[in-house]
């Protein structure tokens, strides 16, 4: 009896393809079911952003940064901001921290739903996918109300915000709140710890801490594997050093710390911690204050470069300006955490099963808009 | 039985032409055009609960008509109708490189396999189209035709993702064929007996005469039985063939139209007759849950249609509930759980048959 030998099959995942979350091509090795190399090809949705930064004015950057993470658009505008306003030394308004900060919560909570949801999807459960869809429905309703947009929506400003918020937001916000507490508990019990999810994430994909460091993961992918590192607890800028709220870390509960699970969880855990700062935050805000910007239309930054990284729902989220005080940036360039995320899927995919890597890649959470820019 | 029937009503009406076998032709076909009528019109129902059930379990109300003009009718009920005049009305496309008799062949080979299934099955005490006596045998024969169709179907389709279905659904449906049979040989020990009418019959008498209730490992059985058969008909949570975020729809990636409707009807008739097997060989089939009452043979078609559609209804219910499980984890529960208890079972259906039996 000789050895029999497998013949390696060349397999493209993608352009088209469900379960990629966008257009993302993966080529992989496989002898049958197993996967014994993954190639992501990217640039399918480029749409050179940092390039097209270089040819408008400050302002007119905000817009791309929408583009870029379309399901986490606030946080891009607060990432963008904030890096512009230390640039300029500029002092906010309480009252636009505190919307800014709200708004961002919100956008956490709707993203991670959308992750939470479509990481279901991809393992087979449609349910769940429908029922964070109609809370998210509700969060983006509230952006509706306050900027009229639903996806993009060029809400903050550099030294202030386009709107202010709507009469009645406070109020509704605390209604979602109430009404979206509960339904933690509800995923909890349809897809968290059911028994068939569990055997499909825990100990899949795992990804240990130092790799997933040297790679340069961050956001709740690092966090699952059970490093305790969230930019708005350790580096904090706006205000988030007012509020109160912890740092959920994997603890590998059903499997190896720093698998599919633990990535699920910890986001899972996240909106509620979302949900205690919004509390704080919906309760501090200051009643009244101009939110429009004191400063002229026309930005002209000092000469300089500044550097300047915030927590979106997918990590961090870095900006490097370089200006050289005319209107127009000299160059900019975003660090992308969907784009570190996605570097390692070779790394903790390789040799699982093709459902494996599926799964995998949903429980990374990438956005092909920010990966491509 | 209903082919006899009509046979020997024929000859009374023509007693000139009994040597042709023309009348013998006439009443096998009657009855084979009424099962398809049957049958596609269950699948339109079944469509529609589908389509209900999943809208509810998800916290929407489902397809719904509002308002005058073109739309799908009150609470949607025309929406299974539009749905099959689309596939219908479809371009039929074969993908250039397909091997093409094969990818024609395959969605009727799996039809047929589902069709002919639904001949043995008794909707009443003398409503059957053939009462054969191996009928469960029969039915457990024709049941394993499917696995030739999706094999050929994932293979002809010349699509890698095809054929990942096609092999994933050849590995599944086989090995769940064993628990599966294993779990009906309980049926045949207790009753004596493969042919179906006589199967029900020796359920007479009310709910706990049902050989689920029998003991306690018929009562075991029967979910074995039930699941496997969930996995034979390729539904949520062992949709794995076809595992759309996976292998992009597995086997029937490349079919559209036609062809496609094909192996959707399928899906819903080979549901139809795990569930027919299953009331069958556990729960009574055309037999009233209570004993002496409501058993008149109309009454019979009534029990025996809503014991199949309420575990249409169950299977429907998983689909929406659970996520799917990965090959391997498929096959460690059908080799490492249910064969062993299934052939446990047996052993322990005999010890208790000796005992109290």
């Amino acid at each position: 009896m000789g050895v029999v030998h497998g013949q390696e099959m060349v397999l493209n995942i993608g352009p088209q393809h469900p379960s990629t979350h966008g257009v993302l091509r993966l080529q992989v090795k496989t002898d049958g079911e197993i996967i014994s190399e993954i190639k992501p090809f990217i640039g399918y949705l480029h749409r050179c952003f940092e390039k097209h930064c270089e040819n408008v004015t400050y302002e007119q950057v905000i817009p791309f940064t929408d583009r870029c993470d379309y399901l986490a658009s606030m946080a891009n505008n607060f990432g963008y901001v904030v890096a512009m306003e230390e640039l300029m030394e500029i002092k906010v308004p309480e009252r636009v921290e505190y919307i800014r900060v709200i708004m961002a919560e919100l956008q956490r909570i709707a993203s991670h739903l959308l992750a939470l949801g479509t990481f279901g999807l991809d393992v087979g459960a449609f349910t769940p996918f429908l029922y964070m869809f109609r809370d998210r429905e509700r969060i983006l309703d509230m952006f509706e109300m306050t900027c009229g947009a639903r996806l993009l929506y060029n809400y903050m400003w550099v030294g202030g915000l386009s709107h202010d918020l709507p009469i009645g937001f406070v109020e509704s916000a605390f209604r979602f709140l109430d009404y979206f507490e509960p339904k933690i508990e509800e995923y909890n019990n349809i897809l968290t710890y059911n028994k068939i999810f569990i055997e499909r994430t825990a100990d899949v994909g795992v990804m240990p801490a130092d790799v997933a460091i040297s790679y340069g993961v961050s956001g709740p992918n690092l966090r699952g594997s059970g490093v305790k590192w969230d930019i708005r607890k350790d580096e904090p800028y706006s205000i988030y050093d007012r509020f109160d709220f912890d740092v959920p870390v994997g603890i590998g509960e059903k499997g190896n710390l720093g698998d599919c699970w633990d990535r699920f969880n910890v986001r899972l855990t996240e909106m509620g911690e979302s949900i205690k700062i919004l509390r704080q935050a919906l309760t501090q805000i200051p009643k009244n204050g101009d939110v429009h910007q004191t400063i002229p239309k026309k930005i002209r930054p000092p000469k300089g470069s500044i550097y300047k990284r915030t927590e979106t729902p997918r990590g961090d989220l870095g900006f490097y300006i370089i200006s050289d005080g005319s209107p127009i940036p000299n160059r900019l360039k975003m660090r992308s955490p969907a784009f570190t995320a996605l570097s390692v899927l070779d790394e903790i995919g390789r040799g699982w099963m093709l459902s494996d890597v599926i799964a995998i890649l949903g429980s990374l959470d990438i956005v092909l808009g920010e990966i491509d820019r | 039985m209903t082919v006899d029937n009509l046979y020997n009503w024929l000859m009374g009406f023509f007693p000139g032409i009994t040597e042709s076998p023309i009348l013998l032709i006439i009443a096998i076909l009657v009855p084979c055009l009424a099962l398809f009528l049957f049958i596609a019109l269950y699948a339109l129902v079944a469509i529609y609960g589908e389509l209900k059930v999943s809208s509810f379990m998800q916290d929407r109300v489902g397809p719904m008509g509002q308002g005058v003009g073109l739309h799908a009718g009150k609470w949607g009920l025309l929406q299974p109708v539009a749905d099959a005049l689309k596939l219908l009305t479809k371009e039929d496309l074969i993908p250039e490189k397909a091997d093409k008799t094969l990818f024609i062949m395959a969605p009727f080979m799996i039809f047929i396999g589902a069709f002919i299934a639904f001949v043995a099955i008794p909707f009443g005490e003398t409503l059957i189209i053939a009462d054969l006596n191996i009928g469960i045998f029969y039915l457990l024969a024709v049941g394993s035709l499917a696995v030739i169709a999706l094999i050929l179907a994932g293979w002809s389709s010349n699509n890698k993702w095809s054929l990942y279905g096609g092999m994933r659904s050849a590995a599944q449906i086989i090995s769940y064929e064993i628990p599966a049979g294993v779990s009906i040989v309980i049926v045949i020990m207790l009753t004596g007996t493969l042919n179906m009418q006589d199967i029900i019959k020796y359920q007479d008498g009310g709910l706990f005469n049902w050989l689920i209730f029998a003991n306690p490992f018929t009562f075991i059985a029967f979910f074995i039985y039930f699941i496997s058969g969930i996995a034979e008909t390729n539904r949520t949570p062992f949709d794995i063939p076809e595992a759309e975020s996976e292998i992009v729809g597995g086997f029937h990636t490349e079919y559209s139209g036609m062809r496609f409707a094909f192996f959707f009807l399928s899906e819903y008739a080979n549901m139809f007759v795990v569930s027919g097997i299953a009331s069958t060989g556990f729960l009574g089939g055309w037999q009233s849950p209570i004993s002496g009452y409501f058993n008149t043979p109309s009454w019979g078609v009534f029990w025996m249609l809503s014991k199949i559609m309420f575990l249409v209804f169950v299977m429907m219910w998983f689909r929406w509930t659970f996520p799917r499980l990965r090959v391997d984890q498929l096959m460690n529960v059908c080799w490492k759980v249910f064969l062993p208890i299934g052939l446990l079972n047996i052993f322990g259906v005999g010890i208790w048959t000796l005992i109290f039996g």
